[in-house]
Formats: structure tokens, sequence, C-alpha cells
């Protein structure tokens, strides 16, 4: 932690970046994000199990980028969120210096995005056993089952968009949900507006999602939504190959195509 | 006993596969009637969300047609469309919802038969599923409170 204090005070002090996006204590002792814009403040970053949030989803705030250039405490999530970000044109190609943690808890800073990348060669993070063990189960769960559970699940949503507000890739300025002419979604929580919502979420994260699973921890009704999302990981990476944050030059999985994509299903 | 006829809702591309429901007419095919076709510009323009849309509009089943590979209007729009659907079919079978009732083919200006055939065993699929009742008894409980 002192490492990090220390580094994030000379980087703020050289003027290297103008702003240190990290995580810092609330007066009560919970974890919140803060960002650092003076040396002397450098002392205000923690670093600890609490630290769980995938800050990536500040980096394309207005009010941050306002900062100027920002250096970021990245879990590898967030590592990855920062590569898929500037695939998407977000961030500027080495426009974010990403203060890393390792899995191992180490830092280790990262001047360039090409050494991200490198870094990334070695493994992602890996999805939580409980989540693997929960997605196995649906797997193995009957059509009218599924139907069943995610119905069940679904029904809890209030509607209150924490899981897009968390997430690091919904930075669209106007999302779909908030068209009311035509109105795609439901405004009030019913049950198909639900599942048009969470569909329609998944799919627009098909491809895009790195998997850090932060719309889940944000949903206040603990719906495991996350999982929507992961499965559309999967389903990309199965048949398309592609996986999301590895590359920050990578072309978006829905906006391209190959000729010889193999499906089954089209007579 | 009232048979039940369904109701199946044709989202199809305006070069190929509206043409060639349109051969299926001037060959005087005959096929089932229980299709209503939509003409989109291409199908890389059919978003999923029109496909849900159908659904809780009380479809009981979807078909999905465009152009062949390589034949479409715009180059690539079929291709676009073709991750997408796969995409789709994977998340939307982890929700619980029924692909049997969602019909995806490749029909061209020329297949006029072939739009029939595709028609035809829609029509005996969705038959044999019965209405979509789980669909349908979400999307009236959202009707109910929307009155
Ligand atoms: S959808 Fe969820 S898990 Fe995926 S990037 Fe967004 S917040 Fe993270
Ligand atoms: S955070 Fe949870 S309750 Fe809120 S909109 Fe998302 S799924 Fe629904």
């Amino acid at each position: 932690m002192e490492e990090l204090r220390n580094r994030a005070k000379q980087l703020l002090e050289a003027k290297t970046v103008d702003v240190v996006i990290g995580y810092g204590e609330t007066l009560n002792n919970k974890i919140k994000a803060v960002f650092i814009r003076k040396p002397e403040d450098a002392v205000k970053l923690v670093y600890d199990e609490r630290c769980t949030q995938n800050l990536g989803v500040y980096l394309t705030k207005h009010e941050v980028k306002h900062f100027g250039k920002p250096a970021i405490v990245a879990s590898v999530s967030t590592m990855r969120t920062v590569l898929q970000l500037c695939s998407e044109k977000q961030v500027k190609d080495d426009g974010v210096l990403v203060l890393g943690v390792t899995l191992e808890g180490k830092f280790l800073e990262f001047p360039t995005f090409k050494t991200v990348e490198t870094f990334m060669e070695k493994g992602v993070q890996p999805i939580p056993a409980k989540d693997l063990e929960l997605m196995a189960k649906i797997e193995t769960m009957s059509l009218d089952e599924r139907w069943a559970f995610w119905q069940e699940e679904l029904q809890k949503c209030t509607k209150c968009y924490a899981c897009r507000a968390s997430c690091p890739m919904c930075y669209c300025n106007r999302c779909m949900v908030d068209y009311n002419q035509p109105q795609w979604i439901s405004v009030p929580s019913t049950e198909i507006g639900n599942l048009e919502w969470h569909l329609m979420r998944a799919m627009h994260l098909a491809g895009r999602c790195v998997n850090c699973g932060e719309c889940g921890r944000a949903c206040p009704q603990e719906i495991p939504i996350h999982l929507l999302t992961f499965k559309a990981s999967e389903e990309a990476q199965n048949q398309f190959g592609a996986v999301a944050g590895l590359s920050s030059t990578m072309p978006s999985t829905l906006s391209s195509w190959k000729p010889n994509d193999k499906e089954n299903f089209i007579q | 006993m009232e048979v039940f006829e369904p109701k199946i809702v044709a989202f199809v591309c305006n070069w190929c596969t509206y043409a060639g429901a349109d051969l299926t007419g001037t060959s005087r095919i005959k096929y089932a009637t229980n299709v209503k076709i939509i003409r989109f510009p291409c199908t890389g323009r059919i978003d999923f969300m029109l496909l849900m849309k159908a659904l809780s509009n009380g479809a009981d089943g979807i078909i999905v047609s465009g152009c062949h590979p390589n034949d479409c209007h715009y180059t690539s729009g079929n291709f676009h469309a073709r991750r997408r659907w796969m995409m789709f079919r994977g998340v939307a079978s982890y929700l619980g919802i029924d692909l049997r009732r969602i019909t995806f083919s490749w029909v061209s200006a020329a297949e006029g038969a072939k739009w029939a055939e595709v028609v035809n065993k829609a029509t005996d699929e969705i038959t044999k599923l019965g209405p979509n009742e789980a669909y349908v008894k979400t999307a009236k409980k959202f009707q109910s409170m929307d009155n």
C-alpha cells in the first residue's frame, strides 16, 4: 500500500498524470472510489481485499475525463476493461497509466497498453467458483426450468439500473432502455419487460463483457445477472474465438464477421 | 374442438426472401396462410428486440429470413445478422426462451418453392408445440398492469 501511495505521489508531482483513480476509505470505513489530484492527497489511497469495484467505469465519465490524463489502480478485470475500452475507441491508446495489481496481489506498473496485453497472455481472472457452480446448474436445466429460474430471479428486478451504472462497458450517452419513442423496454418492473431488459443488456454486452462481475455485485436485489453476460462471453469465445479485453485493437465481436462463421440452425 | 392456427410473423429482407415469397405467389404455389410477412431493407436491420416484441404481442412463432451468404444486397448485412443470431440463440435459450419457435433461413429471390417449404415446416412445428403459453401468460400480466 505504501508503495502505491508513494508511486501515486511521484506521478502527480512529476505531472506524469493529472489524476489517480483508486480506492479510499469513507468516514465509517467503507471503501469508495477516490480521485487523487494533489500529491499530498496520495496518502488517502488504500488497497486491500475490500477493494473489489471495477474502477474502469470512471474512465469514460465526462467529469473524470475533464481532469486530464488518469492513472488507475487496476485489478486484472480493470486491466481488461482498459484494453477493451481502447479497442472500442473510448480511451486513447496509452491514454491511461495502469497501476496494476496481479492476481497474487503484487503491484505492477504498466507504462503502455502493449505491456498490459503481454501480461494478459499469462491468463485472465478466474470466474468465482460460486458462479461457475450456478452456471453449470443452469446449463443442465430443462427449458422450462430455466424459464422458471429466471422468471423467479428477474421478477425481483426493480429497474434501478445499478447494473448498467456499474458496468464499465455501459457507456452509451443514451441507453436504449431510456428511449420512449419507440419504447423498447417497459418503464415499470414487469415480467416481460424485465426479461427483455436483461436479454437486451446481455446482447449489447455480448463479446464486450470483461467478466468483472461488477453488475452482479451492484444489484441491490442480488440477482445473478452477471451470469447472463458471462454466458454471452462464453458464446463469443466458443463460437467466434473472441475474448474481450485481451487486446487494445481487437475488432468488436458483434460488429464484425467472418465468411466462415459456423452455425447449424439456418435452413 | 377449435383447431389451433398458429400466428407466425416473418421478418424478411427486401432483396431476397421478400422477392422469393413474391415468386411463391406468382408461381401459384399454395402454402400455409398463418404467416404475416414484414419486409425489412436487410437482415442486418432485424434487431432481436423486434422478435421479442412479436412474441410479447402474441406471435406463436417467428421466421427470420434473408439472402444467402455472399448474396447480400449490401454485401455483409446477412453476415452481421448471422453472428447476431448465433449469439442471440445462446443467450435466449439460457433465459428459457423456446428456440423451436424461431426459424432462421436463407431464401433467395429464385427460391419460391423453398419459401413455401420453410413456412409449411414452421407452421407444422408450431402447431405441434401449441400456443406460446408461458410467454403469453407473462405478457398478459404486463397488459393488465398497463390498463
Ligand atoms: S456486464 Fe457485468 S461483468 Fe460484464 S463488464 Fe459489465 S459489469 Fe463487468
Ligand atoms: S441492478 Fe438489479 S434490480 Fe437494478 S436494474 Fe439491474 S438487475 Fe434490476
